[in-house]
């Protein structure tokens, strides 16, 4: 919003201002535009977004979380936004970013599923094709200036080998046993880390969802935003299963005591 | 970032979706303004896109017009080469596609709602990015974030067709109450199997909420005890 | 036909005076000249097999397959030239992703069958064209359940409760009248239809063949797949039992 209230709602004779409420070399250029004069603009911003990923190695294959808000600026809009995303039979898609790109990225996953079906050539898409994929789709794209404003986690579990890699808007990819994106690259992952490596193989799938929970948890405390009902997914030799939402419990009571921010008492 | 282009006609809008067990409830309010000025007081900002299906536009006038004319045209096709009505998730997936590959150069926010034989009533909101979000209602426009809470607090399932228009009826009214570029008339329209039916709630009739005074004088102090003359010896 | 060698049948884009395109009619000799393709429509889905005659001892068991998948929901045979087959299927594949990307829903079977009819009418109007040599039957399930078509030649596009193209048609349409296609399910069809292609091949003047089958429904979750190998051995099982008993 312009904040200038000389600006406000005077369409015409603006090119002065007759009132002298700025001061003369910050006043702004209210003068007649040409309409292109900004050129054309590819590199956009994201609008609704979703917030962190999260994903670890287990025993069992790859665990992956993420949280059911689309935000809108600071408006949290869409509460239950689906951000996993099953891609065959081996593979989930977990997003944070822009939405409307998801959805994008969605649609043509399910476009190049059907191409590989019709191809009937005895392959099937696992995790390290759709990684593969993925990665030169959005590399291609911020190199036309105009990239999917996305950090992607991809994660499955195929022929009994586990993989866990991301990939985001600028086209960077890097592999590791535990991933997270975001906010929670800052929060979650210290967390995961400590919990996970040298584990990796050792790991139940009660534990995986504990360290998740735990982290999702603090994510919540932390990250403006973010919501306390998200989803986890599990890939392993017998498929993919995301759950239904999960509600986080959160603990407050400790903070009923607390007075004023200093010496205050009462 | 400033999406409209200079001189651009704004529909600064309240608008909303409901869906009902039977059908769905479509509102709007009916001011466009351009700047502070009311180019318009009595729009029809509800938008036929077919038979059972109508949307309703915020942002750019000009960019959502030619997105509802555009979607209109190849719903008749569709129309045409299915010999069926179009479900709403059709229109709205063509809504979306067109928002989506134009997203640099649109500013359209569209809430499409209708009724077809497949799933029954349904909403969906594509805000301004170019995403399609189902939901079982949908406010948009600037006055829209006025009224969310209200909505949360409000908004029940399982309602039938006249508690939906009367909620749509109060938040919009709400909506339009606050929002400075909201105002004028409420427009809706009840969409079921049957028909379309058009409700119009006049400017001078909108419901009236608490109306009491917001911004206070200052204090009239009273004494707190009665003076007492000073005793004389 | 009277005006073969009249020069009418040269080009597509010129009628016979009795109003005939010979080309079209050419082209359905091709097709007639195939391994027998049906189709079943039944309650629950569609069940597509091919007669597919093995012309070299030489070929890998399952090369040169005739049934292909058009979309997740959606297959297609055809008899006819193997090539046309692979090019008309591609053409589907187009048609199914463009109703997706378009209207942004799956493809019905029948927009696809209709839209591959009027590719097939294209190439009955140039002379620098030659018609497609195949008849195609399309078969899947969408919103509106199972649907199966035929497109011929000539463009035509027609829907069907059982389809059979190719050289046994007649014989497999005679069997497909005596079963009720609208009360079977996908897994009885798969038996029917195994029967029926085993029937129709004749040992004596034909090569070896390959029964060559596809199935889409409630069995496959609304997923076009080939039939599994345990129950397509079952149903060959059963149609060589059928044949002993039939005659």
């Amino acid at each position: 919003m312009d904040h200038f209230p000389t600006n406000w709602g005077r369409p015409r004779n603006d090119a002065f201002d007759a009132y002298a409420t700025h001061p003369i070399h910050q006043r702004p250029y209210n003068g007649p535009k040409d309409t292109f004069a900004d050129g054309v603009q590819h590199t956009q911003q994201p609008i609704v977004t979703g917030t962190s990923v999260l994903a670890i190695k287990y025993k069992d294959g790859i665990m992956m979380a993420a949280d059911n808000l689309a935000s809108y600026g600071s408006l949290a809009r869409f509460k239950d936004v689906q951000r996993l995303h099953p891609v065959g039979q081996y593979t989930v898609i977990g997003a944070g970013g822009d939405m409307s790109d998801f959805q994008y990225i969605q649609h043509i996953l399910e476009e190049l599923s059907i191409s590989e079906i019709s191809a009937q050539d005895g392959h099937e898409l696992g995790p390290v094709e759709i990684h593969e994929y993925m990665s030169q789709v959005m590399y291609a794209r911020r190199s036309k200036m105009d990239p999917l404003w996305n950090s992607l986690i991809i994660g499955g579990f195929k022929d009994g080998k586990r993989f866990l890699s991301y990939v985001d808007l600028l086209g960077t990819t890097y592999s590791a046993s535990t991933l997270a994106t975001g906010y929670g690259s800052y929060i979650a992952q210290p967390l995961l880390r400590k919990a996970v490596e040298g584990y990796e193989d050792t790991l139940t799938e009660e534990q995986g969802r504990k360290i998740l929970e735990d982290s999702m948890r603090v994510l919540f405390y932390r990250d403006a935003r973010s919501l306390n009902k998200y989803q986890i997914a599990t890939i392993t030799g017998a498929g993919v299963s995301i759950s239904d939402s999960l509600h986080l419990e959160t603990t407050w009571s400790f903070a009923e005591g607390i007075r004023g921010y200093g010496a205050q008492t009462q | 970032m400033n999406r409209l282009k200079a001189g651009e006609v704004n529909l600064g809008t309240s608008i909303m979706a409901v869906q009902f067990d039977k059908g769905v409830v479509i509102g709007a309010d009916s001011r466009t303004t351009t700047g502070s000025y009311i180019a318009n007081r009595v729009t029809d900002k509800l938008t036929h896109i077919h038979d059972r299906i109508y949307c309703c536009r915020s942002g750019s006038a000009a960019d959502t017009q030619a997105v509802a004319d555009i979607v209109h045209y190849y719903l008749q096709i569709y129309a045409q080469m299915n010999g069926t009505a179009p479900p709403v998730e059709a229109a709205a997936g063509m809504f979306q596609k067109i928002c989506y590959e134009n997203k640099d150069g649109l500013s359209a926010g569209i809430i499409v709602a209708g009724w077809d034989k497949e799933v029954g009533p349904s909403v969906y909101n594509i805000p301004l990015g170019g995403g399609v979000f189902r939901q079982p209602w949908a406010i948009g426009g600037s006055g829209s974030t006025y009224v969310y809470g209200y909505c949360d607090a409000t908004y029940q399932d399982g309602w039938g067709r006249d508690e939906t228009v009367n909620f749509v009826r109060n938040t919009l009214s709400l909506a339009m109450s606050r929002d400075g570029s909201s105002g004028g008339v409420i427009r809706m329209c009840v969409i079921t199997e049957e028909g379309v039916e058009r409700l119009f709630v006049p400017g001078d009739q909108l419901p009236k909420f608490w109306e009491g005074r917001e911004v206070l004088s200052a204090p009239v102090r009273k004494w707190v005890s009665e003076p007492v003359p000073m005793a004389v010896e | 036909m009277t005006s073969i060698g009249t020069g009418y049948d040269l080009s597509a884009s010129t009628y016979s005076p009795d109003g005939r395109i010979f080309q079209v009619e050419y082209a359905n000799k091709a097709v007639e000249n195939s391994g027998t393709a049906i189709g079943l429509r039944v309650k629950d889905g569609v069940v597509l097999a091919v007669e597919k005659l093995i012309h070299s001892k030489l070929l890998v068991p399952g090369a040169n397959r005739r049934i292909q998948t058009v979309d997740r929901h959606v297959g297609l045979a055809t008899a006819g030239l193997l090539a046309d087959g692979r090019s008309i299927s591609n053409r589907a594949r187009e048609e199914g992703a463009n109703i997706r990307s378009t209207f942004r829903e799956q493809a019905t079977v029948k927009a696809i069958s209709q839209r591959l009819g009027m590719y097939a009418q294209m190439y009955t109007l140039y002379s620098s064209v030659r018609p497609f040599g195949i008849s195609t039957i399309i078969g899947g399930v969408d919103k509106n359940g199972p649907g199966l078509y035929i497109v011929e030649p000539s463009g035509v596009c027609l829907g069907y409760h059982g389809a059979a193209v190719g050289k046994g048609r007649q014989l497999a349409k005679t069997e497909l009248e005596k079963l009720k296609l609208s009360e079977m399910t996908t897994r009885e069809a798969v038996m029917e239809a195994a029967r029926i292609i085993y029937l129709v091949h004749d040992d004596n003047k034909e090569k070896e063949f390959e029964l060559e089958m596809s199935w889409v429904g409630s069995e496959t979750n609304d997923t076009h797949l080939p039939v599994p190998d345990d129950l397509l051995k079952e149903a060959e099982a059963k149609a060589k039992e059928a044949l002993e008993t039939f005659e």
